[in-house]
């Protein structure tokens, strides 16, 4: 970038969706970035345009109708600003053409295999196979593997420094032997990252360096008690901008339009989750649930994991959510009767026809019951995946002998967690806020006192490239107009029998004045509490339950209010829906109704 | 965004299909521009390399890896039949032998002084395209494949299963209404490609594929026989390598779908008439919609060799549409109004919307994103 960022006035950022590019306009106010307007265009990355940069055209076009002013000139997004034309700096990210797939290979499926794993989905890849020498195939299997993937990349880790070379040996005679394809253009030899055993570099060159595009790096498990994933992480981001994207329609001319380097979307995503962390010192989830993929994102105590389920979505692979959660999972959050022959034939048709949406308060229902289970399998799938390292020695105390904890134990701890966000068409453009809400706690199961938020109109990618060169001006934004929040919720962690005391809570609200309130085991409660406003709580939990210091122990809080206020969520944790079917929907009614989720309730 | 409402499927009496037949592989192409070509004509050909198969030679003979080039009897680049001894060993004094085979006949690719293993690779994969319709060749790319003209009835399906087939077509259903019945399939279908009307059942699956026919055209399919008929349940519309033994094309989605008249209509015109089909679906970017493909030979070809363009993807007053979500899923009717300002659903949702006014006269408000362009 050649301008100082205090001297930058205009931002466009835009963000090159596999359907959709966004573009946004961040502009400076007296002392403060603000979001201005947004514009929207179709990704021309396909046949008959077959160039992105006429969708990122075609987008800022739609804020220069939107603000009467002029960003483009010639084809060309203007660059810099000069009389009050144009914009000081322009950032992208990208995911078009279905992201950067890759495939990641180490030694053992649950150490550098499983951290060579944690480096791809960090870096923004979508992983379309681990390979490792303990996964059960046969070699031939895996070489078949490899062949028909046809990956855009694949990282090679295994070993740590020091350590045997024989299996990284093996592992890299599997991948020539394969000799496999990029999936984008014949012409191209495949990027392959070594990131494994130093020793076994030129056992690695050797093989793999006449027949792929060879680029070696750090070892990403130097040692077994410690990860070092980002100078992969880097490199797979590098070579995804010079292999990749060059190959990808139009790219070449975008990346010279951006002083930045073009991210993938959610490695920015990623980024900013980061800084926002870090810079509130707080633990935070992100998910993003798309036509075809959902993605998940946490950082807990500074550590970042993501990964995405590349087939858990709400349109494209909406199917394969009720062929993972099972039809009797999806049943168990529509509160009324519908048989299953025809649930199935209205989920198959939302995804041959992916664009349609609900017109009836059932098919929302319907559709609203469905993301809840694809968020809580792509969470699921995330708890196995932000773990500790495992394989590692722990050192213990006398202390540890009663509270053993596994190695490799999941690092998502829902009572330390202060903050979900999601986002995503079927969260974003829910048509009351509350429905959001209630799909996230439904999905997540937060424990303890959780905010909740929604990304209106999903700005992370954006402002995550932002943050890279200015992190002031995606800071702001991201505080004033990137979340919509939604509001707290209070989830004491433990069961009971239903109408068996839970908890009270005694509020002291902004205007001074107080209330009480007790809620019962099985029951759910919302309190209006605005945006931007606090209220002072305590809470009361009974013996059996633990709202965050312990079984029945009472917390003062101060909570944040939201467009759906604070909803008390007394169902207990872990969340048992009741077996019997009319019982059941019976509670869902009770549910909808106490939280004004659905119209005519 | 510009377009709030799914482009339409495809239904052309008449109109000019291209398709390009490319190799996975670069290769041989066997035709030349100008050339007349069959359904069936073999128009580029290439192998795809072998299989590999890994034999660890070192742990066979029990000795090192670094042994283990010492012990070979064949070089990288030796062709080995099955069977073939490829390495050996001696012990105590030569008195015992060790002796390793191969498990298929290969090439000798590479042999490992740090894993003791030996890379195989079988013989090449032979891999053929055809020219999947009867048509001219028009474009060559070198190497790799041609782009095939011909003028031909079109129809894209919605949703498909099953690879290319190509056979005669054969009018089973009465009317677009009916469900295709499985005693309406007698041998004499073998071969053929069926034209079904509202559904197809697992009964009558199982039965065309018994009696050996090529492919069904029909306006739905229940979830559960789809299920049923491959064995797993489909997570993505991601089809065409199906193995089922026919190729299904389903012209309006899940469940008893009655087929667009229109649709119906102009198929079964064309009774007897050679079919090419493909189940191919991809609904993600760079959509892929089944189809059937029935070229029209010069006595077939309509007056003063007139094509239907493309098709236009306006949305505008009178135009015919198909609802494509529940309440008025499958119904068909003209569009009546275009209100410009958002309506308010039943969910509370802000939205654009149309008003449709169906077949019976009746009227109907749904959401432009909920109906699609019968083009025509």
């Amino acid at each position: 970038m050649n301008k100082d960022p205090k001297e930058i006035q205009t931002i466009i950022a835009t963000d090159c969706g596999s359907t959709t590019t966004k573009a946004i306009l961040i502009e400076r106010k007296g002392d403060e970035y603000r979001l201005i307007v947004r514009g929207e265009a179709p990704t021309t990355v396909e046949a008959p345009f077959e160039d992105v940069t006429r969708g990122v055209l075609n987008a800022v076009a739609e804020v220069e109708d939107l603000t009467g002013r002029k960003f483009i000139q010639n084809d060309r997004i203007i660059h810099p600003r000069q009389d009050g034309v144009g914009t000081d700096l322009y950032v992208s990210t990208s995911s078009a053409g279905g992201g950067l797939q890759m495939m990641v290979a180490g030694v053992v499926k649950e150490m550098t295999a499983e951290s060579a794993q944690r480096a791809a989905l960090g870096a923004g890849a979508i992983v379309m196979d681990v390979i490792a020498s303990n996964d059960q195939r046969q070699p031939h299997e895996r070489i078949q593997r490899i062949r028909s993937l046809r990956p855009d990349m694949i990282l090679l880790s295994g070993g740590v420094d020091g350590g045997t070379t024989t299996h990284v040996a093996e592992l890299a005679e599997l991948i020539a032997a394969a000799d496999p394809r990029p999936r984008l253009g014949m012409a191209y030899s495949l990027p392959v990252i070594y990131a494994g055993n130093v020793d076994a570099r030129e056992i690695v060159k050797e093989r793999l360096g006449s027949k792929t595009s060879l680029t070696i790096t750090e070892n990403l498990r130097p040692v077994l008690e410690r990860e070092n994933l980002q100078p992969a992480r880097l490199e797979i981001q590098k070579l995804f901008l010079e292999h990749v994207m060059m190959h990808a329609p139009g790219y070449k001319k975008l990346m010279e339009w951006t002083p930045v380097p073009i991210m993938p979307t959610p490695a920015a995503v990623g980024s900013i989750m980061q800084l926002i962390a870090k810079e509130e010192g707080i633990n935070v989830v992100g998910v993003d649930i798309g036509g075809a993929t959902t993605d998940v994102f946490s950082v807990f105590g500074e550590v970042f994991n993501r990964t995405v389920s590349a087939n858990l979505g709400m349109s494209y692979s909406i199917s394969n959510v009720l062929a993972e959660a099972g039809v009797e999972n999806i049943l168990r959050w529509v509160p009324f009767d519908v048989e299953v022959g025809d649930l199935r034939n209205r989920i198959k048709n939302k995804m041959i026809r992916p664009t349609t949406i609900p017109q009836t308060l059932e098919e929302l229902m319907i559709e609203q019951a469905i993301a809840r289970e694809a968020l809580r399998l792509a969470f699921e799938q995330h708890k196995l995946l932000a773990v500790g390292l495992k394989g590692v020695q722990q050192e213990r105390t006398i202390s540890d002998t009663f509270e053993q904890t596994e190695s490799g134990a999941t690092l998502v701890n829902m009572m330390e967690l202060d903050i979900l966000v999601g986002s995503g068409g079927v969260l974003s453009h829910a048509p009351r806020r509350v429905q959001a809400a209630f799909m996230l706690i439904d999905g997540f199961h937060p424990e303890g006192i959780t905010q909740l938020a929604v990304d209106s109109i999903f700005m992370m990618p954006q402002l995550g490239v932002l943050a890279q060169v200015h992190p002031k001006a995606a800071l702001e934004v991201f505080h004033k107009d990137c979340l919509i929040r939604l509001g707290t919720c209070i989830a004491p962690v433990g069961t009971a029998k239903d109408g068996d005391d839970c908890l009270e809570i005694a509020l002291e609200m902004p205007d001074g004045s107080k209330q009480t309130r007790s809620v019962k085991f099985g029951e759910m409660l919302l309190i209006p509490l605005d945006v931007n406003e606090k209220a002072k709580a305590t809470i009361h939990p009974t013996r059996r339950f633990d709202v965050g210091a312990g079984r029945g122990k009472t917390i003062h809080v101060e909570l944040t209010g939201g467009v759906a206020g604070i909803i008390v969520d007394c169902r207990g944790r872990p969340l048992n829906l009741p077996q019997d079917k009319d019982e059941r929907v019976r509670k869902l009614r009770a549910w909808n109704k106490a939280l004004d989720v659905y119209p005519g309730e | 965004m510009a377009h709030a409402y799914t482009p339409g499927l495809r239904v052309a009496r008449q109109t000019e299909v291209k398709k390009e037949r490319r190799l996975p592989l670069k290769g041989e192409v066997l035709v030349k521009v100008g050339d007349k070509v069959k359904a069936e004509t073999i128009v580029a050909r290439t192998e795809l390399p072998g299989n590999v198969q890994t034999i660890n030679v070192a742990n066979k003979l029990s000795i090192l890896p670094e042994d283990v080039e010492r012990h070979m009897l064949v070089k990288v680049g030796d062709w080995v039949e099955e069977g073939q001894v490829i390495a050996e060993s001696r012990s105590f004094f030569g008195l015992f032998k060790s002796r390793c085979t191969m498990p298929v006949s290969g090439t000798i690719e590479s042999i490992s002084n740090i894993t003791g293993q030996v890379i195989v690779r079988e013989k090449a994969i032979p891999v053929e395209v055809d020219a999947y319709v009867d048509g001219e060749v028009v474009e060559l790319y070198e190497n790799e494949g041609i782009m095939v003209r011909t003028i031909a009835t079109f129809v894209q399906g919605i949703f498909g299963i099953g690879g290319e087939s190509i056979g005669v077509l054969d009018v089973v259903a009465e009317n677009p209404e009916e469900i295709l019945q499985p005693d309406a399939l007698t041998p004499e279908h073998k071969g053929k490609i069926i034209l079904g009307g509202s559904l197809v059942t697992i009964e009558a699956l199982r039965r065309a594929q018994e009696v050996g026919a090529k492919g069904i055209i029909a306006g739905g399919i229940g979830d559960a026989d789809l299920r049923t008929i491959l064995g797993y349940d489909l997570g993505v519309a991601i089809t065409g390598s199906e193995d089922i033994g026919l190729t299904v094309v389903v012209t309006e989605g899940f469940g008893k779908m009655t087929m667009a008249k229109r649709t119906f209509d102009l198929l079964s015109s064309r009774q007897g008439m050679k079919t090419s089909i493909s189940g191919a679906t991809q609904i993600r970017a760079g959509v892929i919609r089944p189809e059937v493909v029935i070229p029209l030979d010069s006595s077939r070809l309509e007056s003063d060799g007139e094509i239907e363009d493309a098709p236009s993807t306006g949305l505008t007053i009178g135009r015919h549409v198909r609802v494509i979500r529940e309440p008025y899923f499958g119904r068909i009717g003209k569009v009546a109004a275009l209100p410009p300002e958002l309506q308010k659903l039943e969910t509370e949702a802000m939205v654009r919307v149309l008003e449709v006014e169906f077949e019976d006269g009746s009227r109907a408000t749904i959401p432009r994103a909920n109906v699609e362009l019968i083009e025509e």
